[in-house]
This record gives C-alpha cells, sequence and structure tokens, in this order.
C-alpha cells in the first residue's frame, strides 16, 4: 500500500507492505539508520522517533499509521540535512558526555526533546522519571540525566530568545 | 604547533558528532549488494540427541536459497569453535576439552544450541522457513545448576566428560592454609551464589559475509571487540581460511562488557555459507535471540572460611567453588573463574596463605565466559562479604578490620600467595578518601532519619583490587592461554604532518578515539584535531588482540606511545642532518626539533615535509617516510583498586532496597581523560549495581529452559534506579607502564556488588540478618524479612 507522509520536513510517499514496521521501514527501506533496534519487547527505547510531536517507540507502530502524520527521526533533529549543526540536546549530550557507545543515543536524544518541551523546568528526579522507557548499558545514566537537563535549559533560552 | 590536547585535558570526544546525528556505522546498518539474509534454528531443548533433520519443508518455502546442518558442517570437514585457554588440574591433567560444533552434531547441550541455518532473499523468509525445519528430537533430562550436575547419577552431558566436571583446578598451599586454621582464634564461614547474568549490550549480535570469487577472499563484519582474534581462530581453526585470504571489519559496535570478545559459530556459519551460496548473507540476532546465545557470565556456587587471630588479623583464607561453563567451552571460558578469579582472593590485605579449588563445571546451559570484570567481581564479592561477616562475629568495627590487614602503601611491590606480585597502590589512602567523600562521619543522622519513616538504612564498604591490562604473555601461557598478549599500534605522519594512527585494540564505547589522540597529540606536539585512530579492520590494522580486560589504555596506549617515541627518534635524524648538528645534540619539545643551546629548530612539519620529499635527507643511511610501529608485552598484569561505600534504604513493607548514595574513590594510575573515566567508573559501578540488586538469569532446573529470556523478564537497571554518585580517584603510578596507567574499565563493576550488599545486610543487621544472596530484589527482601519475624518498623 501507499503511504504518504511528512518525514523530517519532507513531503514523503512509499509504497509498504501494511505489517511493516516504522523502525524497518526507516532503516531497511528509506536508508535511515539512525533509528536503532536494541529490543524486540518495547522496552530499550533505542527507536524513540517523534510521530506528530509526541515521543514513540517506531518498533511498535505499523507503517500505515505514518499516514498523513508528521515524523522526526535523528536524522531530522539537527535542522538542516547534511550539516553538522546540532540541536541543542544533541550539544549538551556531548558537552556532559551523555553518550558512550552510541547505540541507545539516537533514541534517548528524541525522548530528552520531547521531554523538555513537554516540561520546561525538569527536575533530575523528572529526567530519571522520563527516561524510564529508555535502557542504556554503558553510562550508568548519571551523566544522560546532567545532559538532558543542560539541554533542556538550553532549549529553554533559545525558545526565550 | 595547533591545538595540542594532551594527557590530563578533557577534550569532548571525537566519536560523538556521528552518534549524535545518527550517523554511526554499525554491522545491522550495513547493507551489500545482492546481499540475503540468514536465520539460525536453534534448540528448544535444553538438552536433547539429534535424530534427524528433514530440510525439504524449509527448502521449498517462498525465496529460500539453503538449509545448512551439522551433517555439512562435518561433510566439509570444518573444525570446532576453539577455547584460547587450557587449564589443568593440580596434577597438571589438562581440562577436558569436548569439540563445540559451529552447527550441533548428534547432540544439543542448552536451549539456543545452533541447529541449522537458514538462508533466504529476505530475513522475514529466513525467519519463515526456519519454523518450517523439521528437527526430530529425542529430548534428555537438562541439568542447569552446578551443585546438580556434579551430584551422582546428573544427566552427563558429554560421554567423556566424567560428572561434567571439566576440570578440577586449584591454586595456592593448602598444607599452610590447614596449618594457619587450626591455629586460627576465629574462623569466619560463608556459603553464597554469585548470580548469572547476561550482558545485554544495547547492540545485539550481528554479522555480514561477504566471499568475491575474483580474489577469493572472504570478508566477515561482526559485532566483536577482537577483529584480529576472529581472523585468526576463525580462518586458522575453524574454517581453513589462509589469513591473507579473510578481512574482518569490527565496525562502530555498540557496546560489549566481555559479550562480543569471543568468537562466536554465527560468525563461521555465515562466513562458511556465503561461500557455498556466493551472495553476501546478513544476521541479526533479535534480543530474545541474544538472551540464549549471548556467552552468560558469572555463575558460581561458593563455600569460603576465613581464618582470624584474637586480634582480627586474617591467617588464612579458604575458598571453594563450583563455576558453571554452561554446556560447552567459550573463547575465555575456563579462564575465568580460575586464572581471573584464585589469584585475587588476596585483595589489598596481607593474608598469608590462601588455598582456592575450582571445579569447573558442563551444565544445560549457555556457555559462560568474560562479563565485565570476569573473575575479580566475584574474588572481591567473596572476600568482602566474609571481612564483613568475621567482623560482625568478632564485634569489630568493619572499616577497623579491614585497615588491620590492609597492604600498607610503603609495602608495595607486594608479593600475593597467589601467583601476582601487585607493583603499586594505596588502599588506605582509597578508605580514607571514601570515608570522607560518602559523609561517613554523619551516617548515624540519615540511619535516624530513615527510622523516622520506618525504613532501615544501611552502609556497605568494599575494598579491591583487580589484575588488568591483559597480559604478559609469557605469564598468561604459563596459566594456560593459546595466544599472545600484546598489543600493537602503527603511527602513520602524513607528509603534511597530520597522523593517523591503526591500533589494535577497539573501540565501542571506551572513547579511544580520543584519549589515543590526547596521547599522540602530547607526544608529537601536533594538534589534536590532525589525529585520528583507525580500529577494527584486519585489512587497514596491522595486528591486535582487542580490548577486553580493561586492556586497550595500558596494553594499546604502551604501544602507541612506544610507536610515538620511535617516531620522534626518527625525526631527531632527520633534524640533525637538516640542521647540520649531530643527533645527540638535538631536543624534541612541544613540536619542535631544535639544536640545543641554540634557536635553530624545524617544525614538526617540515620534518614531516622532509622524509617524503627527501631531496635534502640522509638517503645513504635513513630511509624516507615517516612511519613506525611497535609491539608492546607488558611485563606484569596492572592493579587498579580502590574503596566502594554504598548506602541503601530498606523498604520493610514492600522489601524494596533503594540505592540512596554511592561513593567510590579508586586507583587507576595516571588519568588521561578524566571526562572519560568518569564515565566508565559510572557505567562499571551502575552493571555492578544490577548484578546486586536486578539482574539474574534464571534456569528451569530439568527442562533447561531460560525463564528470564527477554528485557521483560531481566531487570536492567534504569535512570530511576541510581542516585547521583560520587566518583574521584586517588592514583598511585604504575611502575611498569609507559604513562603510569593501570586501566578503568572494569572497576565499578568489581567495587560494587559487594558494596551494595554489604549496605543492604547492614541495613538487617539488627534483625539478624547476615547474609543476602544477589540480587536484592524486593521479593527476596520481603520473603527474609517475613522469616525473621521481627518487630514491625516504627510507624
Amino acid at each position: 500500500m501507499q503511504i504518504s507522509f511528512t518525514l523530517n520536513g519532507r513531503p514523503t510517499i512509499v509504497d509498504v507492505q501494511p505489517a511493516t514496521l516504522v523502525a524497518e521501514l526507516l532503516r531497511e527501506q528509506l536508508n535511515l539508520t539512525g533509528t536503532h533496534i536494541g529490543c524486540d519487547t518495547s522496552q530499550c527505547g533505542a527507536c524513540v522517533v517523534h510521530l506528530d510531536g509526541l515521543p514513540v517507540k517506531s518498533c511498535t507502530l505499523l507503517a500505515p499509521a505514518l499516514d498523513g502524520a508528521n515524523l522526526l527521526t535523528i536524522e531530522g533533529l539537527q535542522g538542516a540535512p547534511g550539516s553538522n549543526r546540532m540541536h541543542p540536546m544533541q550539544e549538551a549530550f556531548r558537552e556532559h558526555h551523555g553518550l558512550q557507545c552510541g547505540f541507545c543515543t539516537p533514541g534517548m536524544l528524541m525522548t530528552a526533546v520531547a521531554l523538555a518541551a513537554e516540561k520546561p523546568d525538569l527536575t533530575e528526579a523528572d529526567v530519571r522519571h522520563g527516561l524510564e522507557g529508555n535502557i542504556c548499558r554503558c553510562t550508568g545514566y548519571q551523566n544522560i540525566v546532567v545532559s538532558v537537563m543542560a539541554g533542556a535549559a538550553a532549549m529553554n533560552a533559545a525558545k526565550g530568545e | 604547533m595547533g591545538n595540542v590536547i594532551g594527557i590530563g585535558a578533557s577534550p569532548k570526544r571525537k566519536e560523538d558528532q556521528r552518534f549524535l546525528t545518527g550517523r554511526g556505522n554499525y554491522v545491522s546498518d550495513i547493507k551489500r549488494p545482492g546481499m540475503t539474509a540468514g536465520a539460525f534454528v536453534r534448540s528448544p531443548h535444553g538438552h536433547a540427541i539429534l535424530r534427524g533433520i528433514d530440510k525439504a519443508a524449509a527448502l521449498a518455502a517462498p525465496g529460500v536459497i539453503a538449509v545448512l546442518t551439522g551433517d555439512d558442517v562435518k561433510a566439509d570437514g570444518l573444525g570446532s569453535l576453539p577455547c584460547g585457554w587450557g587449564i589443568s588440574d593440580a596434577k597438571g591433567v589438562p581440562m577436558k576439552e569436548p569439540p563445540f560444533p559451529m552447527l550441533a552434531q548428534g547432540k544439543v547441550r542448552f536451549v539456543g544450541d545452533m541447529v541449522a541455518f537458514v538462508i533466504a532473499e529476505t530475513p522475514e523468509q529466513a525467519n519463515a522457513a526456519a519454523e518450517l525445519l523439521t528437527v526430530e528430537y529425542e529430548v534428555l533430562p537438562s541439568v542447569v545448576g552446578v551443585l546438580e550436575a556434579v551430584r551422582p547419577g546428573a544427566p552427563q552431558l558429554f560421554d567423556d566428560v566424567p560428572n561434567n566436571i571439566c576440570c578440577d583446578w586449584e591454586l595456592g598451599d593448602k598444607a599452610a592454609v590447614e596449618a594457619a586454621f587450626r591455629k586460627a582464634a576465629h574462623v569466619a564461614k560463608l556459603s553464597l551464589v554469585n548470580n548469572r547474568l547476561i550482558g545485554n549490550p544495547m547492540e545485539p549480535r550481528a554479522a555480514i559475509a561477504e566471499y568475491e570469487p575474483g580474489t577469493d577472499r572472504f570478508t566477515l563484519w561482526t559485532t566483536s571487540q577482537f577483529p584480529h582474534v576472529v581472523r585468526f581462530l576463525m580462518g586458522a581453526l575453524v574454517l581453513n581460511i589462509p589469513q591473507h585470504k579473510l578481512r574482518v571489519v569490527a565496525p562502530d559496535v555498540g557496546g560489549g562488557f566481555g559479550v562480543k570478545q569471543f568468537h562466536y559459530g554465527e560468525e563461521a556459519v555465515i562466513t562458511w555459507a556465503a561461500k557455498r551460496v556466493m551472495r553476501p548473507i546478513k544476521w541479526v540476532a533479535s534480543r530474545s535471540e541474544g538472551y540464549v546465545s549471548d556467552r552468560h557470565g558469572r555463575d558460581h556456587v561458593t563455600e569460603a572460611e576465613l581464618a582470624l587471630d584474637e586480634t582480627g588479623k586474617f591467617l588464612a583464607f579458604r575458598v571453594n567453588t563450583l563455576a558453571n561453563m554452561g554446556g560447552y567451552l567459550s573463547t575465555f571460558g575456563p579462564n575465568i573463574p580460575t586464572n581471573l578469579y584464585g589469584p585475587l582472593l588476596g585483595g589489598v590485605y596481607t593474608t598469608p596463605a590462601i588455598y582456592c579449588n575450582v571445579k569447573v563445571v558442563f551444565t544445560n546451559t549457555v556457555p559462560v565466559d568474560a562479563y565485565r570484570g570476569a573473575g575479580r567481581p566475584e574474588a572481591t564479592f567473596v572476600l568482602e562479604r566474609i571481612v564483613d561477616v568475621a567482623a560482625s562475629e568478632m564485634g569489630i568495627d568493619r572499616v577497623e578490620i579491614r585497615r588491620r590487614n590492609m597492604i600498607p602503601k610503603e609495602a608495595y611491590p607486594y608479593q600475593t600467595p597467589v601467583l601476582v606480585q601487585y607493583d603499586s597502590g594505596d588502599p588506605m589512602g582509597c578508605l580514607d578518601g571514601a570515608l570522607v567523600a560518602a559523609d561517613v562521619k554523619n551516617f548515624g543522622i540519615r540511619k535516624s532519619e530513615s527510622a523516622r519513616i520506618g525504613k532501615f538504612r544501611g552502609l556497605g564498604y568494599s575494598t579491591y583490587v583487580e589484575a588488568c591490562g591483559l597480559a604478559p604473555s609469557r605469564f598468561a601461557g604459563r596459566l594456560g592461554a593459546r595466544g599472545g598478549l600484546y598489543e600493537s599500534a602503527t603511527v602513520r605522519v602524513h607528509p603534511t604532518g597530520q597522523v593517523t594512527v591503526m591500533i589494535g585494540t577497539h573501540n565501542h564505547g571506551q572513547g579511544h578515539e580520543t584519549t589515543f589522540a590526547q596521547i599522540v597529540s602530547e607526544k608529537l606536539g601536533v594538534s589534536f584535531e590532525n589525529v585520528d585512530i583507525v580500529y577494527g579492520d584486519t585489512d587497514r590494522v596491522q595486528f591486535g588482540m582487542g580490548t577486553y580486560g580493561s586492556r586497550s589504555l595500558v596494553v594499546g596506549g604502551a604501544a602507541l606511545s612506544k610507536a610515538t617515541d620511535k617516531v620522534v627518534a626518527k625525526g631527531k635524524k632527520i633534524a640533525a642532518h637538516l640542521l647540520e648538528a649531530a643527533e645527540m645534540d638535538i631536543q624534541f619539545e612541544a613540536g619542535k626539533f631544535s639544536v640545543a643551546g641554540t634557536d635553530r629548530m624545524k617544525t614538526f612539519e617540515e620534518i614531516a615535509g622532509a622524509a617524503y620529499v627527501p631531496h635534502d635527507y640522509p638517503l645513504e643511511v635513513l630511509e624516507p617516510g615517516l612511519e613506525e610501529q611497535a609491539y608492546y608485552d607488558p611485563v606484569n598484569f596492572t592493579y587498579p583498586g580502590g574503596c566502594h561505600i554504598a548506602e541503601v534504604e530498606v523498604d520493610p513493607e514492600t522489601g524494596t532496597v533503594t540505592l540512596v548514595n554511592y561513593t567510590a574513590v579508586d586507583d587507576v594510575g595516571t588519568v588521561i581523560n578524566p571526562m572519560i573515566v568518569e564515565g566508565q567508573l559510572h557505567g562499571g559501578i551502575v552493571q555492578g549495581v544490577g548484578q546486586a540488586l536486578f539482574e539474574n538469569a534464571v534456569y528451569d532446573e530439568g527442562s533447561g529452559q531460560l525463564l528470564s529470556g527477554s528485557l521483560m523478564d531481566y531487570c536492567m537497571p534504569r535512570a530511576d534506579h541510581m542516585p547521583m554518585m560520587t566518583v574521584a580517584t586517588h592514583s598511585t603510578l604504575c611502575t611498569h607502564t609507559p604513562m603510569g596507567v593501570k586501566g578503568c574499565g572494569e572497576v565499578g563493576t568489581i567495587g560494587s556488588p559487594a558494596a551494595v550488599i554489604n549496605a543492604v545486610v547492614d541495613a538487617l543487621s539488627h534483625l539478624g540478618v547476615t547474609h543476602v544472596d544477589m540480587p536484592a530484589t524486593p521479593n527476596r527482601i520481603w520473603r527474609l524479612l517475613q522469616n525473621a519475624s521481627l518487630p514491625v518498623a516504627a510507624e
């Protein structure tokens, strides 16, 4: 079946099998491999993308659900496609060493951006609770929490300008 | 000289840009022209005889290209998966080493054992056809626990391994230990279980194999921590592919923790199959598949006894352990509960006599091998738990008993009674630092506050020492290693002065691209931005043993340091010629070669240019070019150590243990990048906390089914399980590594389980609790409290 949606700001039309998962569509058909698959029980959160502005696990979403929707992936987060310019949340993760192997990072970032957008004055407890659906095995979360708080502050500052 | 960023600085990581923007290049991201998909058919039984496989239905399924089984492996005369270590018992009798076929032959020995490989046009077709394969099993009883496996009448995995015992290994002076126990004023005893763990790097294992008939070359992309070792083990010992015809690439790898430092059967099967079908093949494990095929860790059952004199001085330590090997010997399997366990039982103490017996046991479970810490967390847990037990029984303060037995700083180098000699350390300094950082003196106030709201608060200490930087090849060889354990680095200076380093370690989260660039920037005075680190490709990197055992900086960094020294030495020869001075008068500092006592100098870039454009150059005595290589074989292990303090709060209503404070003061030697070291400590600690509080791989006795087979059933630490940790370093310098480094990758995982459990026991000690097995889940603690039938906490 054919579906049409907005992908990282660009109108997109694709033919998909109805049983295709959004994560598979992105990775296999559209060659956007920044969205990762780390489990098969919707636990790890490596596949989080934004569907109409809300964070969702793309490994449990069927592609037909995208029809008419607005999808944002890690590749679309940093502004101009192909540029090295980064979103304030990405900058914060680099600044505070919020990543090690990088595998959980795209999902963490997408969740973090949504958290920060939802609540402007995030507390440490908010962040820890908000990351409950994203597993990281490398960092022990400490620097991720610090990064998310710093990134959220930077997003707020940018909004205020 | 540009932007030199050297040792001790914390530049932001070079690798981050690609990971933050979704441009990493993991194996599962790679596509090859004409690529097919592979799926493994795995045993659903823990123990069974393979009566027959009927391929017909699977072969007839849409898109199927081939179905391969153990019979095909046998027909092609391929080898079995090799074990890299051969241990022996006290009489020198080698361990039992049954073959580990890459696809099962005759029998399956664990749930997940590979039975067949299906290759189809798409992953969906391969998976669908795998379901159609008809395999006839004659199911046998399984045995999954070590105590059960060595009992008379237990199911036997192999005809020629009586009682399932692979090796009855020992270390230490048994007679001296017995003599010391006879004169002891007190003997503390402890039985414990070190729970079985599943490493769970976030990236599942994956592989792609391709055969090029035009050049007769194979390429394997694999999620590996050591591509050169895979090339050697798989090419030379399993598939009979000459080394120069086999390229192994481990690109970006999403975490390893040991799980990816073995040669797996999947790698061999897919490489062999790629030539049979003449198409590239890709296989990506699902998480559930990883649970029944990634090598597991730990799984010990131990009885320990500590003999003390009347003042609390340790006289002798005796440890008897049954260690689970699973269904076959994995790459490092038998080495972990023996050589990486027994020699660490001295800890940071002066215990004069130690004896350790380890029975290495086969069971119907996934093969067990190294997982972050590998043997050393198990040793630390036994020792630090029994020290607490002894302190409690003798009425000696837990910190005081440790102080009375600690090796004083002045006593280093310190020869232990269990093979190893610690070169340096300051356990007392780490302890003192941790006591202050953890605000131990105000613990009583915090405990009262908890009591007021009906919670039990406890404090737990763990000191530890570990052996890492694997390893001195000669020493390892005596212990049974079947390979060398050096590392290699090539420093290629380009004509314009930029530098590319080819190194045999593998970066999968540790920040090598940054740390190693700092070493080069400091040593050669070149800009940090002008150094790139290449790893993970046997066609690009000369050789290497890979990354595990906290060895990358210790052994790889040393090779890199040596190679930069060679670059400087050659640069001095070139500079001497150009500056018309004697070589001995040339100094190299901050990226400049100068004649001592003059202002005549050449920059590093000018020397690099001269090396590649040798018009004015001593060609008679010196080759053009500026590229140097070094191999480094360490003279000893390194011995990081430290003190960890955990503070927990137990809710008696629910049994929930909350970690409220965590403090670590670690001696990791010279710190190259403090930001990265801190990150390694954080991550390591949380993995240890995971073992202590959450994680447990559980098998069903009899059927051999893994009950904790997904992220739904195996609890991984989450962000809201942790408080903010306080980590610091208290470094003494390693006396034998070029930069004084000791390694930091595993210390957190080694120190933390004992600290957390000691804290839980402390919180419950007023109820008569003397030991809690890991993981200290709410269920386990709640039951313990019910059995203790204790006064309900004050309202």
